[in-house]
């Protein structure tokens, strides 16, 4: 593995809990280039020949593996946009771990944005988690914009873990699903902006066959004065279960739209949404002060259990 | 001790100026359980957030073992050994009991002082220490945990401001049985509770009556609770239930 530098390290660690090379799987990428790759007997990674970005094959089969593929960014005014294709076989058990840390020091833009697909095959289980993390006090923004697409084919699950907590100036995410019958699809987002960011996040989940399950909840926090939009939108095409949730604190100036969209094409389909946005509650905040903790502590710890 | 000298409060409701404290001066000794009682409207439950320090009065001092906290906030006051337990526990989304019970206790608790905090509550600790304490938890469950964060503090004196309220008649006998534990276990400390329940009040040291924001009378429990039976000073739980022990409902 290529030399990487303390900020690089850092950025990894934030995105990807990582402190040294991974078990399993991986790759990193670092500032466009590869800085390390591994395979496994089940689980290839290859480049792309046509644009940027990875063809990861998972075997049937394959059970408790782990692909990793971080990315970092560190100089400025770097833009990139890398396709990552995951073929998951039939019956695989795999947790991937993606996630982009970007620090920009420079005054100008650096963005990367990640256009990842999944095929799902049948009756396989992914746990995908996803975090992103900027740094940097440059006045160079730090932009990430994820594109997810998730293909499940019967009977196949899928959790997906989005974490975007800290220093990222402009996000769009938009994620679409397509589920087969049986299939089932969990999403947990978490957002925290501040200063002047903005992010939105758009999922758009259409269960396709009887019996298919999508629980698409979101947690956000939005401070100071930034801006997030939620747009979740579920279609039922069959006999099926769709519910999504907004839980939005909104502190300072901040300012949260939640837009639910709901549709059923069939009887059976039912469908739910959910949508709260609010500042702190006064007395947990009296609550938290009556046993000890200063205002801004009591804030901390409200927030931090929220976003956990 | 716990010491309020002359506390008068008030409220702008419609332009019109409420006075709902007046002029109230009273002791709650070290040591011992003394309830506050009176009708509804009263004052009692502004006066236990006076304490706190939840709000502040027009006038009046407050004095802790000697020291002014009349200007002192809800976090100074918590640090120098008030605790405070809510009618209405607050929810959270996301903080554990056990998380909650770290913070009461500042800090450092380990998972067997937490577990010994809820089974003094009656809650089987296993059961409820990586709960959160959200909406999933029932009314009587939230009571519970908010007397053990209120326990986990150790406090000086302990504010109980209407425990019963929110709760199941069988959780209340418990809960006379957990002041009764308090009282036997911290011999040196205060506990001060809010109530109009005859049943607390039998086991009151001291009772004061609040009425119309002022002192009506203030006393040894077996001074005073008998001028209060069948007024709505001294409520029966249940007529039913409480009514087995004599008595008619106020």
């Amino acid at each position: 593995m290529k030399q990487l530098d303390e900020i690089q390290k850092r950025l990894l660690r934030e995105v990807a809990d990582l402190h040294e090379v991974p078990e399993g799987a991986y790759n990193i990428r670092s500032n466009s280039e590869s800085a390390g790759r591994r395979s496994t007997a089940n689980i290839e990674i290859a480049s792309k020949t046509d644009v940027s970005g990875l063809e990861i094959t998972i075997k049937p089969g394959t059970k408790r593996e782990s692909v990793h593929i971080p990315v970092v960014l560190t100089e400025s005014g770097l833009t990139e946009a890398v396709y990552n294709d995951f073929h998951v076989g039939e019956g695989a058990d795999v947790v991937i771990v993606a996630g982009c840390g970007i620090d920009n020091c420079g005054n100008q833009d650096s963005r990367h944005d990640g256009i990842h697909r999944f095929w799902l095959g049948k009756g396989s289980h992914v746990r995908y988690v996803e975090k992103h993390y900027g740094s940097g006090d440059g006045a160079g923004k730090r932009i990430l914009n994820p594109v997810t697409e998730v293909y499940m084919d019967e009977d196949s699950a899928m959790e997906m873990e989005m974490v975007q907590i800290k220093g990222v100036d402009d996000t769009v995410r938009t994620t679409k699903a397509e589920l087969a019958a049986g299939a089932s699809l969990v999403v947990r987002e978490r957002l925290m902006t501040h200063g002047s960011q903005t992010a939105v996040s758009i999922y758009s989940v259409s269960l396709n066959g009887k019996g298919a399950a999508a629980d698409v909840v979101s947690r956000s926090v939005a401070r100071d004065e930034s801006y997030q939009k939620f747009d979740a939108k579920i279609v039922g095409n069959a006999e099926c279960r769709g519910h999504t949730e907004c839980d939005a604190i909104i502190m300072d100036k901040g300012r949260i739209l939640a837009v639910p969209g709901l549709e059923a094409n069939n009887v059976d389909a039912a469908l739910v949404h959910e949508a709260a946005i609010g500042k702190i509650a006064g007395d947990q905040l009296v609550k938290l002060m009556t046993l000890g903790l200063t205002a801004p502590e009591a804030e901390e710890q409200i927030i931090n259990g929220f976003l956990k | 001790m716990l010491e309020l000298y002359n506390i008068s409060f008030g409220v702008t409701a419609e332009d019109k100026q409420k006075e709902i404290i007046r002029d109230v001066t009273v002791r709650v000794p070290d040591g011992g359980l003394t309830v506050i009682t009176g009708p509804n409207g009263g004052g009692k439950s502004t006066l236990a957030r006076l304490i706190a320090g939840i709000e502040k009065p027009c006038s009046g001092k407050i004095l802790f073992n000697g020291e002014d906290i009349t200007e002192k906030s809800i976090t100074e006051r918590a640090k120098l050994g008030i605790a405070f337990a809510f009618q209405q526990p607050v929810r959270f989304k996301g903080i554990r009991v056990i998380d909650l019970l770290r913070i009461a206790a500042g800090g450092k608790l380990s998972v067997s002082g937490a577990c010994d905090y809820l089974s003094s509550v009656g809650l089987c600790a296993r059961d409820y220490i990586d709960r959160e304490v959200n909406a999933s938890l029932s009314g009587g469950e939230l009571k519970r945990i908010e007397i053990a964060t209120v326990l986990a503090r150790g406090a000086l004196v302990t504010v109980f401001d209407e425990p019963e309220a929110g709760i199941d008649l069988w959780s209340f006998q418990n809960l006379i049985e957990v002041f009764e534990g308090m009282r036997t276990s911290m011999r040196e400390r205060s506990i001060l509770i809010i109530s109009h329940q005859e049943r607390i009040l039998n086991i009151a040291d001291e009772i004061i009556v609040l009425k119309d924001g002022s002192v009506a009378a203030a006393g040894p429990k077996d001074e005073i609770l008998p001028t209060l039976v069948g007024t709505s000073s001294a409520v029966k739980s249940c007529p039913r239930i409480d009514g087995a022990k004599g008595g008619e409902e106020a």
